[in-house]
């Protein structure tokens, strides 16, 4: 590899100036815009989703265009871009479709080239959503549903952010993946673990659809997308419940000292920091992989996933060990992390299943 | 300000001038030391030349390409690690033209003299005495222990009491020691591996002249923390190819042997691959980070994350071997002068590995480091700050 001029040695794992102002920039709007009461009080309502704080990040800001190219209305960045949105929307686990519509739905488009719909994604006037359960993982098998007649029969489940999408990407017992309009099939809400990424039941009844393209490699492309991105949203659920922790511990008092002064919370607390540390540089890898679609995308996709998930788990868990009883009340924002993480740790694939993909790529063979 | 054309220029001359086929090693490292393409981040004329740091590696690809000899960083890592940084900040223009040289090229190698039988973690308790004499030398009585290399070390960063009216932290001087004074004595200490790296140093009567001192009489625990940050980030700023820590051998070890496999182990593997893996990245982070001239604090966290990960895959290794993990390869009794981890056997690198957490800092000690230094939580109680050394409890 070293022998191509082009071909960078390492991956830039660093921010650049440019991502560090995105992120800026996310996140002032975010601190105005989704507190976490406001969160808390929506998941509890029948419109999970904050769709005001959609608009403004796709219309105010353009960031539902952000991997789509220009000449179709996008901006044309990469996934290193997406990568430091995700990163915010997962510290204010901001209940909009980001990750579902304009990483894992788009990239599903661009595989299948399909521009009329990308620009419409990308301008936030429609939201998509891929409709294959989310706790599936590029490469393994997904659920199709009946194409007969030139209409789609079937039902699909565990559809995350369904119930806010416009339109459906739905992959077929043909081979093909289509787009459904979503007042041509009945949406379902679930009652689902993690409220401010709500699953959905898609019921098609002789929906028509929009021939895309050949579904397996748009889904897959999809999904590796999700599965690399999404170690960056559990990155920045993990910073935050490590800081928001560290916060209350030098605050709380017991014993006449503040807790966070006891050596063995002060180990737990450095142990956790340094997992964090360690899940920055993993995330950042597969994001920059996948941004310049270097050879290694596969295995770096496979390592940030198998690590993301244990480490945001932990985090969310500790901190509410660690905040004591109000980390058990619904009223503290503590309960939205752990249960964002702990679906974050099946989404597009458990750390198992990306550990077994891993085991192939490096040739670590099973018994 | 020199940049990379200009060190790649320099560099072409130096093999030029000396064609590493037919050049002495030793004289090959000299003449690439006066030409300041050392260090290159290092003042000129002391084996830099004032360039950003990030320039060296132009300087060693090129340097690898045309098969030039290296000065073997880990025979001499406490040298250039440790002692060199302190010397650079701390040392008067003499100490810095007599040391620095015959440092780099690993003609003379460094030991640190710091922990005591009585003074590991909390070093600065330590009691080895310095007093100064009428001529102004000093004349060090005292022990020291678990010393690495001091049976091939030249010269010594030594710490010393010279003040024991005062606490703990402000009483101490740092010196240069001469190992090789008859009233140094150097006593092999066995390890777990069988081994003898490191050594008991008894200090007798030891006159080490002051110009030898580095840094001001009193302010040897400032001068010895620039050496311990050096000690730390020492590892941290290592480029690992993938594999390249101690996962390869398991790993290599486990695709040649399929005999040995269960699911159990492979489970386990992976996990440890993964975190491997993660490591290092956060090692390439760091480095790219310091090439940018952004330091973070993520150096401090990466000895703990590699003496964990040592320990973890080194002891799943034993367990894969399966019979031979209950063998050894060697109990004799060696003085080496490095630790061969790559070498020796599963078994040599289990016990080894069991020294990561304890030397350069114990990881306890590193955690409370990490969670006041880092996460700003409040520091240990502390009941010996304001006592003189000589009332401290014993
Ligand atoms: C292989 C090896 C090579 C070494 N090479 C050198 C060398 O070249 N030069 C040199 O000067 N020294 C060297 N050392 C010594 C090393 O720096 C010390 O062993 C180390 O600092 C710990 O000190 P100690 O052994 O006295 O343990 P102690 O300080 O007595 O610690 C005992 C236990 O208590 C824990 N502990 C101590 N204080 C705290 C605290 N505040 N909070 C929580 N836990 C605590 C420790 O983590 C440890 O588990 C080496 C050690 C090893 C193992």
């Amino acid at each position: 590899m070293s022998t191509q001029p082009n071909r960078r040695a390492e991956p830039d794992l660093l921010y650049s100036e440019d991502e560090e102002a995105l992120r800026a920039a996310v996140r002032d709007l975010l601190t105005d815009h989704c507190d976490a009461a406001g969160v808390i009080a929506r998941v509890e309502s029948d419109a999970p989703h904050d769709r005001e704080l959609w608009k403004l990040l796709a219309d105010g800001m353009g960031l539902a265009g952000l991997l789509v190219p220009e000449e179709l209305g996008g901006q044309g960045a990469t996934p290193r871009e997406a990568a430091v949105v995700l990163e915010e929307l997962g510290r204010f686990v901001a209940p909009v479709p980001y990750l579902t519509s304009a990483v894992v739905a788009t990239e599903a488009l661009l595989a299948a080239d399909d521009g009329e719909l990308l620009a419409d994604l990308a301008s936030g006037r429609r939201i998509g959503a891929l409709a294959v359960a989310l706790n599936v993982s590029a490469g393994t098998a997904y659920k199709v549903v009946r194409f007969e007649d030139g209409a789609l029969h079937g039902e699909l489940t565990g559809i995350a952010d369904a119930a806010v999408a416009d339109v459906l990407l739905v992959p077929a017992d043909d081979g093909g993946l289509y787009a459904v309009d979503a007042s041509a099939v009945t949406v379902t809400p679930q009652v689902s673990l993690d409220l401010t990424r709500p699953l959905a039941k898609v019921t098609l009844d002789g929906a028509p659809g929009r021939l895309l393209g050949d579904a397996e490699p748009a889904v897959r492309r999809a999904l590796r997308a999700g599965a690399g991105l999404l170690a960056s949203e559990q990155l920045g659920l993990a910073e935050w419940t490590l800081t928001e922790t560290v916060r209350y511990l030098k605050e709380r008092k017991q014993f006449n000292r503040p807790v966070g002064g006891f050596q063995a919370l002060k180990h737990r607390l450095a142990q956790l920091w340094l997992e964090v540390v360690n899940l920055r540089a993993a995330a950042r890898n597969a994001a920059d992989q996948l941004a310049t679609g270097g050879d290694d995308a596969d295995l770096a996709v496979a390592v940030a996933q198998a690590f993301a998930a244990p480490v945001a788990v932990h985090a969310a868990e500790e901190a509410l060990q660690l905040h004591g009883g109000i980390g058990m009340t619904w009223e503290h924002p503590v309960h939205l992390y752990l249960k964002r993480a702990k679906a974050d740790s099946i989404a597009y694939g458990t750390a198992g299943a990306h550990r077994a993909a891993l085991a192939e790529l490096v040739d670590l063979q099973a018994p | 300000m020199t940049d990379a054309a200009d060190l790649r220029r320099r560099t072409a001359e130096l093999l030029a001038a000396h064609p590493p086929a037919t050049t002495d090693k030793l004289d090959f490292l000299r003449a690439r030391f006066d030409a300041g393409l050392a260090w290159v981040h290092y003042p000129e004329g002391l084996g830099g030349l004032g360039a950003p740091r990030s320039l060296q590696a132009v300087v060693d690809a090129d340097l690898e390409a045309e098969g030039a000899p290296d000065n073997d960083p880990r025979r001499i890592g406490i040298g250039l690690g440790m002692a060199a940084p302190t010397i650079l900040a701390y040392g008067t223009e003499e100490q810095k033209r007599r040391f620095l040289r015959p440092l780099w090229t690993g003609e003379e190698v460094w030991c640190q003299l710091f922990s005591e039988p009585g003074a590991g973690s909390d070093l600065a308790a330590l009691g080895t005495r310095a007093v100064r004499e009428g001529d102004g030398d000093w004349v060090v009585n005292g022990q020291k222990v678990w010393t690495s290399s001091a049976h091939v070390a030249r010269w010594a960063i030594l710490i010393a009491r010279t003040d024991p009216d005062v606490p703990k932290h402000r009483g101490i001087t740092y010196f240069i020691c001469d190992m090789t004074d008859p009233g140094v004595e150097v006593r092999p200490l066995r390890q777990v591996t069988g081994e003898a790296e490191f050594n008991e140093v008894f200090i007798t009567d030891v006159r080490i002249p002051d110009a030898r001192r580095l840094g001001d009489v009193g302010d040897g625990w400032k001068v010895a923390q620039t050496t311990l940050n050096n000690e730390r980030v020492a590892i941290g700023g290592m480029r690992l190819p993938r594999e390249g820590g101690m996962i390869g051998p398991v790993a290599r070890t486990w695709r040649e042997r399929p005999e040995l496999r269960t699911h159990d182990l492979h489970q386990r593997l992976l996990k440890l691959w993964v975190e491997a893996e993660a490591a290092r990245l956060t090692a390439e982070r760091l480095r790219q980070q310091l090439v940018a001239g952004q330091p973070g604090p993520e150096g401090a966290g990466m000895k703990l994350a590699f003496a964990r990960l040592n320990q973890e895959i080194s002891g799943l290794e034993v367990e894969l071997r399966g019979e031979e993990g209950l063998l050894y390869d060697d109990w004799t009794m060696r003085r080496p002068e490095l630790v061969d981890f790559v070498g020796r056997d599963a078994g040599y690198r289990y016990l080894r590995s069991k020294g990561n957490s304890i030397e350069g800092g114990t990881t306890e000690v590193l955690l409370n480091i990490v969670a006041e230094r880092v996460l700003g939580l409040p520091g240990e109680p502390r009941t010996d700050k304001d006592v003189a050394w000589k009332d401290l409890a014993r």
